[in-house]
Parts: structure tokens; C-alpha cells; sequence
């Protein structure tokens, strides 16, 4: 992929034929736009250039010009006349420029892969069948490409540490280590936790942690990722499951308001690890190590399951016919989320329109680490703007909600998802209100409710959230939820018909999305559906920018009156 | 010696073995040191730099770059501070001129430094001394504060608004802080993993990205003689592109070894070692030579060299016939490297030599860049092995391959002065390493496993 500042584009020669490429990226980059594979080890396109794994080398050669005049040599046949360089040059701090040639494909370039894959296993383990990596081992697939088949080694390989402990999620295999240093280089330049680092000297070098230091912060599970072999594992994941059984979905990490593009990885409907997926917008190539555990909640013990009424279970269909009649001509409040996808959210609004109940929403908020973990500690805060469910900044409790039962305007509540005592409803408040709970977790909303409608979690079903940026982004499903259960979107449809004696469920998601998109004078106003599904778009978010976000400028954010000012 | 036998020239080591003459400031001013450095201040930093390109006075820290030429490469317009560093690390195994200077005549090389300082336009200079130098660190040390009392070096230097300030950077104790990047980082405070280029050619992007000079020791004292008597007085010593003396370091088994300092060109390769150095021991033949410290390759004694010079003569050499410059061991496909000129006689078993030398560079190598991390261990790994009995006559081969493996493909120059030792020692001496393989299988039953 290319950063979008970089558009000025160039003509090279690549392996004889001429080609477009945007100026100044480098060879490797160069050729994966034209389809050549440079195989690399070190290179990362989101950590800076160290060239020491050496297995990059091209061929490189540039117009060659007349020194006195400065005038293009040409070749008989009036072609400029190439110099090329006597040595193979590092492909991934080589930039292009007009007029270069570069060769991926020749014997000297495939000599020098041979000999560098050769070098790398002379010392290498070599057990990829009890290799944590192995399916996704950068090492075992050149190999296989550019590997002698035998060995010609037969001295004794080196010994150096194994299984190490390096911090509290990630485990370290020395003798497995290329020595590419991806992983330093990440923890000085993205975690900016300089903790890694190597000692000894030549081939006995051997990554470890600083004295008294440890691998600990919240991105540390990013260097297994960029870890091209088995050197770095996750120690929750290593020998878990081989990852060619995976099945990988798009997703949208919930963890805050950053938005982090993910790959849930799962097997038989039970997901086994979460991983960033390459977002130049958005993340990168990271996301947070908390962000990778949220899928354990999926099983918790406190995870909604059935749908209840009056305390005892009751199919689906019937407990949406006793919220319905729990909340009927009533004083309805209803307490939307900020955790709801867009689509939930646009659908709670319309349930407030319906039945002029008063909406209210909180917000969760913590420290901003400045990088992928913001203050907002919800996936969609915005989304919650944008659906018009308030056009206040939500503060952090729902007093005015108490205020209003006090005062006797509210006696019936729907709540999505919030924990009312913990927001600041009075245990006496709630006992007086009849209530409607929908959620995956159980808390004192869903132990007081007369009816609890379950639902499902983020990895159970599709949607889309409005991130920091307000960048709008869909995520798909990747497992499927409990038995019997039906989404948000759906059992909110239901109600929606159910109030409004209306008959056409928006049962699906391109359904909402053709009533959002037919909005007038809304952002989302004529985006369509299968446009959110090829990647992100940006919504002008200038009609909230008086709204004090409480994000931090951070990677590939920056607050509101920053970019104005 | 015989009559025939070429003089000494000391320039650098001019005072080097004079009873007489100590290291302190006292000595140096009494012959006329510091003077160099008025002379370059009288003139315009450009002309001091003018001079010195003039003299085409050649690095002596390995690669042979004329100093001038280098400093015109200094990135001048990015308006970042100016560093001049004086490499004195000398760690390359056959060299110890360096440290006669320091040791002997320390203000000799604050003169020159501070001479280039002023050419370039730096306004602070590191002398980047080798670890195990102890007692160079403190002559050098208590040299600086006697010159910087006297005005020579520091807050305004001779009484001028030109300062420059000079320190004293110790070493970090491994071979590679001798590489220019590598020392750089090394003074940065890391580890000296040395640098790509492009693009941090030092002149452009060195020490803390900014543009920077690394000279070695001796090309540093030759920039003061430069200005003391002229660029163009100056090249007439030695030959054209040759210019100037060279100090040779003469080690192995010869009778007198020790550092000599000729005019370049003035003497052969076999003047130095049977005239100069008083020849082999008795009954001793010559057998090989590294002429330019262990990285350059070694010479056959009864090997030819033919070719032509740049100037287009055609030369058709023994080895004893190689004159003493930069050109001649070049010509003669090694070269003259740091100076130090390493004799073996018929008694060297020549795969322990190369175990040795490959030995050193598995110790040294940084390990950062693939080729050179591996390539130099596996090396030590197979020549160690040779000489322990367990010589298989494809070892001769596969070293050559490993060497080829690793030449050209490196961050840094030490890719090649691993690789260029072994494939010298065994393309040049492939009878000695098939040898060792009879020899060692000489005793093994045919019928026997192979040892792994
Ligand atoms: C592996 C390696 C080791 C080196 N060691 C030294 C050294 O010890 N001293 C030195 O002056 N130059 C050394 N050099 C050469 C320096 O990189 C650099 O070229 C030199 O200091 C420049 O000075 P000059 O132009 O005056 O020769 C070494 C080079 C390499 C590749
Ligand atoms: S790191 Fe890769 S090549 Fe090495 S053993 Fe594991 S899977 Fe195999
Ligand atoms: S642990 Fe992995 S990422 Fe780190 S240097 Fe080793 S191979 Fe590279
Ligand atoms: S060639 Fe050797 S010494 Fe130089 S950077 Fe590479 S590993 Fe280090
Ligand atoms: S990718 Fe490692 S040197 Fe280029």
C-alpha cells in the first residue's frame, strides 16, 4: 500500500519492462505494485529501514550521465545507457527515481536469496513441526522458494536460550531469532518502550530484554505479529491451535474510539485470537494487547444467554411481546449506548421517535495512551451523534435519567447495555420503574429488568462504528451467536414494528442502511451500503466540532480544533 | 643492509625514537610544533582545504580515500553543526602506527586535527581511541589541556573567534568501532551496529545526523606537514597519487619487525623484509605475506603479478618486486590497507593461519547484517574443524562459496574483510588445504561413519 501524500508518480524499469510507480517509495514496494515479490525480512513498512537481514538484494542500475556536461549518455541505439551498480543494492533502501532499472528477477538476485536463506538456517532450529509458527513462518516460506533442499552444514549450530520469558503475554525463542530487530525497532519507535535490545556479538547475538525491564506494555503483542518466525509468541496463543485450521473476519476493535481494523481468527465458532489488520488510516499495523483480549468475554460467566421475563426463561419471539407490553403506553425513557453499532443506534432513535420517549446516554472514558487506546472508551460515541440520539458530549453517568424518575416523568425504561446503578440511579429509582434490559451481560440493569432481551456480541454479528476521526467503518461477523438469539438490530425492528404497527422488518443491515442513507440532511445521506463495505469513509464531522471530544492527538488522529486552527 | 638498501623518510615519526624528545608540549613547541597551525589560520578555511586536496594526500585508515576530496564532500548548506572525528580505533591485526603517534607525539595530531577542524568548519572534534589504549587516552588527555592552555585548541584558538573544542572518546572495545558509522553510533553512546549507505554517508548524515569528517590518525598528522609545506611541496613526496610517506607495520617472522616509515613507492615489498626487517631466520623461506593488515589478501611468495598500472606500464611482478605505496599491493589484487605487513615463513601451517584469521573475524563481526553474522562463523566453524583432524577435501570449496556468499552483500566493509582472507588463503594455497583432508583421513577406516 502506498501513503496517499506520496502520489507523484515516476517511470522505472522493472525486470526490462517499464513501469508506473509513485515516486520515491522503495524497490520492494515498487515491485509489489507490479506483482514481484522481493522477499524481506527486516524491511516493515511502518518502522524504519535497518537493512541487516540482506535478503532484499536487487539489482540496480540508473541513467548514466556525463560528468562534465551532465548531459544523458546514450547507447547506440539511442537509449540512455544504464550504470549499473557492481553490487546487488538492499531493495528496502532503495527509493526509486525517474529512469532507474531494477532487477528482481536474475541469477545474481536469486544467488544472493539462496545464500542468505542458506546463512539464516545454518543456525536455525529447523523444527518447523513443533514450531508455533509454522503455516505463517516468513522463514519456512522462503525456504521453500529459495532453500537449497540439503544442507551443507555440519558443524554443530549454535545454542542460545529458549522459551524465554520476555513479559507477561509474550514468549521469546532465541534460537529461533533472525536477529531482523523488527521487534526493537517497534518498541523504540511505535510503543515507545525501549526495553529490547541485543548483546553478544556476530552470531552468538541474542535478543533479550534490558536489565530489570520487561516487555509489558500494551502493544507488546505486536512484535509477535511483526515477528517474520517462531522467535516471538503470544503466550496465551502459542500451541494452541495450528493456524492453518483459522478462519479470519474483518472486524472493528471495540476496546475505544480509535477504531483499530482487526482479523478475528476463530475455528468451529470459537475464536482463538484477535490480530490487527493493516489500516494506513486508522492503526497501521497495530492495536492494543488489551484490545486482543476482548473476545474472551464471548464465554464469560456472566454472558446473557436466554431471554427471561419475571425471572424465567421464555423463547425470543415472546419475551419482544412482553418488552412490548412492558413498555406501552408508558412514560418511556430509553438509555441508548455508545457501544451500540451505528445501525442499532439509528434504529433506537427511530424507537424514540416512535414512541416520544426521552433518550438518554452516557459515556465510559479512561487515560489516552496518545497511540491506539483513546479516552473514549467506546467504539461509537459518534455514531450515537450521528443517529441523533443526543447532541450533547455524553457525560459520564445518567443523573439527569435519576433526576427524571424522581420527578416522576419516567416510569418505564428501556436500557441497552448500561449497568443503571452504576451510572447513578438510585437502587430506590429502580425499583419504582418497569424495565426492559437488552445486553450480553448481566449487571444491576439486567437483574432488576422484568424482561432481559440477550444480545449478541461484536464478533456475532455485522455492523458499522463511527471511529475518532470520524472515520465510519463496517465490521463483519465472524462466529456465530448462542442458539436462539437474534441481533439488536432485529429485536429493535421488531419493537419498531411492534409500536409503530408497521409490517416491513429492516431485518437486515442493507435494509437500515437504505433508510439511513435516504435521511435528509444527515452525513449519511446518500452513502451506500456496499460502499462502507469496500473500506472506510470519512464523514464531515464539522457540525459537532464545538462538542469538547476528549481524545488526545494521537496516531493518525488529531483533535477537531487542531485541524482547524 | 646493503647500499642499495632505501632510507627511512620520518615525517610522522619524526621524533618517534628520539631519547630526547618527550610528549609533552615543551618538545613539540622547541621543534617548531604549532607552527602549521598559524600558518593555516593566517589563510581562509577554503584555501586550507585547497591545499590538502592539492598534496592528494590518501587516507591511511584503510580504504585510501584522498582526505581532500572527502572534505569537499561535506554537506555544508544543511546549516547543522560540523563534527571532525580522528579515528583511533586501530584494531586491524598486523597494524600499530597509530599509537606510536599518539603516544609519542600526541600534539603532532592535535595540531593536524585542529588545522582540519578549521578547513572543515567544525567546532567540536573527537579523538575516538581505542579501548585497550589506557595510557593513550591519558597522553592525549593531559596533551589537550597543555594546548588548550597555550591557545592551541579550544575557546578561542590563537587568540582568533574561532573555537573548537576537543575530546577524548574512549573506545568501546570491539574491532567494528573502526568502521566509520560503526563509530559513530559507538559515540553516540550505542551499539556500533555500522550504518547503510545510502543514506547516511557521514559526510551528509554521521555523528547525531549531522554532517561529519572521520580521518584516521595518520591522515590527521600529514594535514599539518601539508600546511607546513605546501600542498604541492607536499605531493612531491612519493609518487603521483601516491603522495606522501607511508608508516609500515611490519610483524611475522622477520628479524627486525617494527613500524618503518618510507617514502611511498620508494622501497619493494622485498626491500622491506630482507633489507629493512634483516630477512627471515636462518634456513627459513618465504612462504606468504598479507601486505595491508589481516583483511587484505594474502600474496604467494612464488606467485606473479601481471598487469597494467593506471599510467598504462605494463608491470610483471614477483611478489618481492610490489612496491610499497597504495597502488602497488592493488595492482598485485590485495592491497595496502592499514600498513601492517604480516610475514609467514615456510614453517606457517597455512589453514591454521586462515582458522586464525577467520577466528577473529567470527569474534568481531556485529552480527547485524545476515551474510557477514553467519557467514564469518560458519567459516571459523569449518577452518577450526580442518585444523582438528576433521578435514574433508570439499572444505576447500565450500569456504569458497561461503566467502562468495558474503562478499558484496553487506552493510559495511567487514563483509569483505572476512571474505577476502579465506578466499585468497584458499585459492591461492588449495594444495595445503586438500592436504589437511589426506592427512586427516589418512588414518580413518574407509569403512567408518563420516563425523558429523
Ligand atoms: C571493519 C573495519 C574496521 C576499520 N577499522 C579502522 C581503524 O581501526 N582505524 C581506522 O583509522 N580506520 C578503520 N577503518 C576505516 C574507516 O572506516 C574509515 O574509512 C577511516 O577511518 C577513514 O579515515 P581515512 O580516510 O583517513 O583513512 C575500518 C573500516 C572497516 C570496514
Ligand atoms: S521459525 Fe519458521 S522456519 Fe523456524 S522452525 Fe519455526 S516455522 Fe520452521
Ligand atoms: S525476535 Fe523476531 S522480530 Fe525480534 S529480532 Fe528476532 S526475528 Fe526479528
Ligand atoms: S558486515 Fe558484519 S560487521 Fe558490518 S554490519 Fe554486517 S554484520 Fe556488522
Ligand atoms: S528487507 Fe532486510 S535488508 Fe532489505
Amino acid at each position: 500500500m502506498i501513503s496517499p501524500e506520496k502520489e507523484e508518480f515516476v517511470v522505472i524499469t522493472l525486470n526490462g519492462t517499464e513501469v508506473e510507480v509513485p515516486n520515491g517509495i522503495n524497490a520492494v514496494e515498487a515491485a509489489a505494485l507490479h506483482g514481484k515479490e522481493v522477499p524481506h525480512y527486516c524491511y516493515h513498512p511502518k518502522l524504519s529501514i535497518a537493512g541487516n537481514c540482506r535478503m532484499c538484494l536487487v539489482e540496480m542500475g540508473t541513467p548514466m550521465r556525463d560528468r562534465a556536461t551532465g548531459e544523458p549518455i546514450l547507447e547506440d541505439n539511442g537509449g540512455p545507457k544504464i550504470g549499473w551498480v557492481p553490487k546487488p543494492v538492499i531493495g528496502c533502501a532503495t527509493n526509486v527515481s525517474p529512469g532507474m532499472h531494477i532487477r528482481t528477477e536474475s541469477d545474481l538476485v536469486n544467488e544472493c536469496r539462496e545464500g542468505i536463506m542458506e546463512f539464516l538456517l545454518v543456525n536455525h532450529p529447523l523444527d518447523c513441526p513443533i514450531c508455533d509458527q509454522a503455516g505463517e513462518c516468513r522463514l519456512q516460506e522462503f525456504a521453500t522458494d529459495y532453500g537449497r533442499g540439503y544442507s551443507r552444514y555440519i558443524e554443530r549450530k549454535n545454542v542460545k536460550p529458549k522459551r524465554t520469558r520476555l513479559g507477561p503475554r509474550v514468549t521469546l525463542d532465541d534460537e529461533r531469532c533472525i536477529l531482523c530487530s523488527r521487534c526493537i525497532r517497534f518498541s523504540q519507535e511505535v510503543a515507545k518502550d525501549d526495553v529490547l535490545g541485543f548483546v553478544d556479538r556476530g552470531s552468538f547475538s541474542t535478543l533479550t530484554c534490558f536489565p530489570g525491564k520487561e516487555l509489558a506494555n500494551n502493544y507488546s503483542l505486536n512484535t509477535v505479529d511483526i515477528c517474520p518466525v517462531g522467535a516471538l509468541t503470544s503466550t496465551d496463543f502459542r500451541f494452541k491451535m495450528r493456524v492453518w485450521f483459522l478462519k479470519e473476519s474483518k472486524s472493528i476493535c471495540s476496546e475505544s474510539s480509535s477504531g483499530c481494523n482487526t482479523l478475528v481468527s476463530s475455528r468451529e465458532g470459537v475464536i482463538q485470537r484477535i490480530t490487527p489488520r493493516r489500516n494506513d488510516l486508522v492503526n497501521d499495523t497495530w492495536m492494543t494487547d488489551s484490545g486482543r483480549e476482548l473476545y474472551k468475554s464471548v464465554q464469560s460467566e456472566d454472558r446473557i444467554r436466554r431471554p427471561s421475563a419475571d425471572g424465567s426463561d421464555l423463547p425470543l419471539e415472546d419475551a419482544i411481546s412482553r418488552a412490548f407490553e412492558t413498555l406501552k403506553e408508558k412514560k418511556l425513557g430509553l438509555v441508548a449506548n455508545c457501544r451500540s453499532t451505528l445501525e442499532e443506534q439509528f434504529l433506537t432513535q427511530r424507537l424514540a421517535e416512535l414512541t416520544d420517549a426521552k433518550v438518554f446516554i452516557r459515556g465510559h472514558f479512561g487515560e489516552d495512551d496518545g497511540i491506539l487506546l483513546s479516552a473514549d472508551r467506546t467504539p461509537n460515541l459518534r455514531g450515537a451523534l450521528v443517529a441523533g440520539l443526543t447532541n450533547q458530549y455524553p457525560a459520564e453517568h445518567l443523573n439527569e435519567l435519576n433526576q427524571s424518575i424522581s420527578d416522576g416523568e419516567i416510569d418505564a425504561l428501556l436500557v441497552i447495555g448500561e449497568d443503571l446503578l452504576e451510572s447513578g440511579i438510585t437502587q430506590e429509582n429502580l425499583d419504582k420503574i418497569s424495565l426492559v434490559f437488552m445486553g450480553t451481560t448481566q449487571n444491576s440493569s439486567s437483574s432488576s429488568a422484568n424482561v432481559v432481551l440477550p444480545g449478541l456480541s461484536v464478533f456475532e454479528k455485522s455492523g458499522s462504528f463511527i471511529n475518532r476521526s470520524f472515520l465510519l467503518q463496517c465490521f463483519d461477523q465472524a462466529i456465530p451467536g448462542p442458539a436462539g438469539l437474534l441481533s439488536e438490530c432485529k429485536i429493535l425492528s421488531k419493537l419498531v414494528n411492534l409500536f409503530s404497527n408497521e409490517t416491513k422488518v429492516l431485518s437486515e443491515l442493507h435494509d437500515v442502511w437504505q433508510a439511513m442513507s435516504s435521511m435528509e440532511d444527515s452525513v449519511l445521506s446518500g452513502i451506500e451500503f456496499s460502499e462502507i463495505k469496500k473500506g472506510a469513509v470519512q464523514l464531515d464531522g464539522s457540525k459537532w466540532k464545538h462538542l469538547s471530544f476528549v481524545e488526545k492527538e494521537a496516531l493518525h488522529h488529531k483533535p477537531m480544533d487542531l485541524i482547524t486552527a | 643492509m646493503n647500499a642499495s638498501t632505501p632510507k627511512e623518510r620520518r615525517i610522522i615519526l619524526k621524533h618517534a625514537d628520539d631519547p630526547k624528545y618527550s610528549n609533552q608540549i615543551g618538545c613539540y613547541l622547541r621543534e617548531g610544533g604549532y607552527e602549521s597551525l598559524k600558518k593555516a589560520f593566517s589563510m581562509k578555511p577554503d584555501e586550507v582545504g585547497e591545499e590538502v586536496l592539492k598534496s592528494g594526500v590518501r587516507g591511511r585508515g584503510g580504504a585510501g580515500f584522498p582526505a581532500g576530496m572527502k572534505w569537499k564532500f561535506l554537506d555544508r548548506k544543511s546549516g547543522k553543526p560540523i563534527y571532525l572525528i580522528c579515528n583511533a580505533d586501530e584494531s586491524e591485526p598486523g597494524t600499530f602506527k597509530d599509537r606510536q603517534i599518539m603516544y609519542k607525539d600526541p600534539h603532532q595530531l592535535i595540531e593536524g586535527m585542529m588545522i582540519a577542524a578549521f578547513a572543515i568548519g567544525a567546532k567540536q572534534a573527537f579523538i575516538y581511541i581505542r579501548a585497550e589504549f589506557h595510557e593513550g587516552a591519558r597522553i592525549l588527555d593531559r596533551a589537550i589541556i597543555e594546548a588548550k592552555k597555550a591557545g592551541f585548541c579550544g575557546d578561542q584558538i590563537l587568540g582568533t573567534d574561532y573555537s573548537c573544542n576537543l575530546v577524548v572518546h574512549r573506545g568501546a572495545g570491539a574491532y567494528i568501532c573502526g568502521e566509520e558509522t560503526g563509530l559513530i553510533e559507538s559515540l553516540e553512546g550505542k551499539r556500533p551496529n555500522p550504518r547503510i549507505k545510502p543514506p547516511y554517508f557521514p559526510a551528509v548524515l554521521g555523528l547525531y545526523q549531522c554532517p561529519t569528517i572521520v580521518n584516521n590518525v595518520e591522515t590527521l598528522c600529514n594535514v599539518r606537514h601539508i600546511i607546513e609545506m605546501g600542498g604541492e611541496e607536499f605531493s612531491k613526496i612519493g609518487k603521483p597519487n601516491n603522495t606522501g610517506t607511508r608508516i609500515w607495520c611490519v610483524s611475522g617472522q622477520v628479524m627486525n619487525p617494527g613500524y618503518y616509515e618510507f617514502e611511498c613507492g620508494s622501497l619493494t615489498l622485498g626491500q622491506m623484509i630482507f633489507d629493512v626487517c634483516g630477512g627471515l631466520q636462518p634456513g627459513r623461506s618465504l612462504k606468504a605475506v598479507i601486505p595491508g593488515g589481516s583483511s587484505a589478501k594474502v600474496l604467494r611468495a612464488d606467485e606473479r603479478f601481471t598487469g597494467s598500472l593506471k599510467d598504462g606500464t605494463e608491470f610483471d611482478w614477483g611478489l618481492e618486486d610490489i612496491p610499497l605505496d597504495f597502488d602497488g599491493p592493488m595492482s598485485a589484487g590485495s592491497m595496502s590497507g592499514s600498513g601492517g605487513i604480516i610475514v609467514m615463513d615456510d614453517t606457517v601451517d597455512i589453514v591454521e593461519a586462515m582458522a586464525n584469521v577467520n577466528a577473529f573475524y567470527a569474534h568481531e563481526s556485529c552480527g547485524q547484517c545476515t551474510p557477514c553474522r553467519e557467514g564469518s562463523l560458519w567459516m571459523r566453524k569449518i577452518s577450526q574443524r580442518m585444523c582438528s583432524g576433521g578435514a574433508r577435501e570439499e572444505d576447500a570449496d565450500l569456504l569458497l562459496s561461503v566467502a562468495k556468499q558474503i562478499e558484496g552483500r553487506t552493510i559495511c566493509a567487514f563483509g569483505e574483510a572476512a571474505a577476502w582472507p579465506t578466499q585468497s588463503f584458499v585459492t591461492k594455497f588449495k594444495d595445503d588445504f586438500i592436504r589437511k583432508a589426506t592427512d586427516s583421513q589418512k588414518d580413518r577406516d574407509p569403512k567408518s561413519l563420516q563425523l558429523i
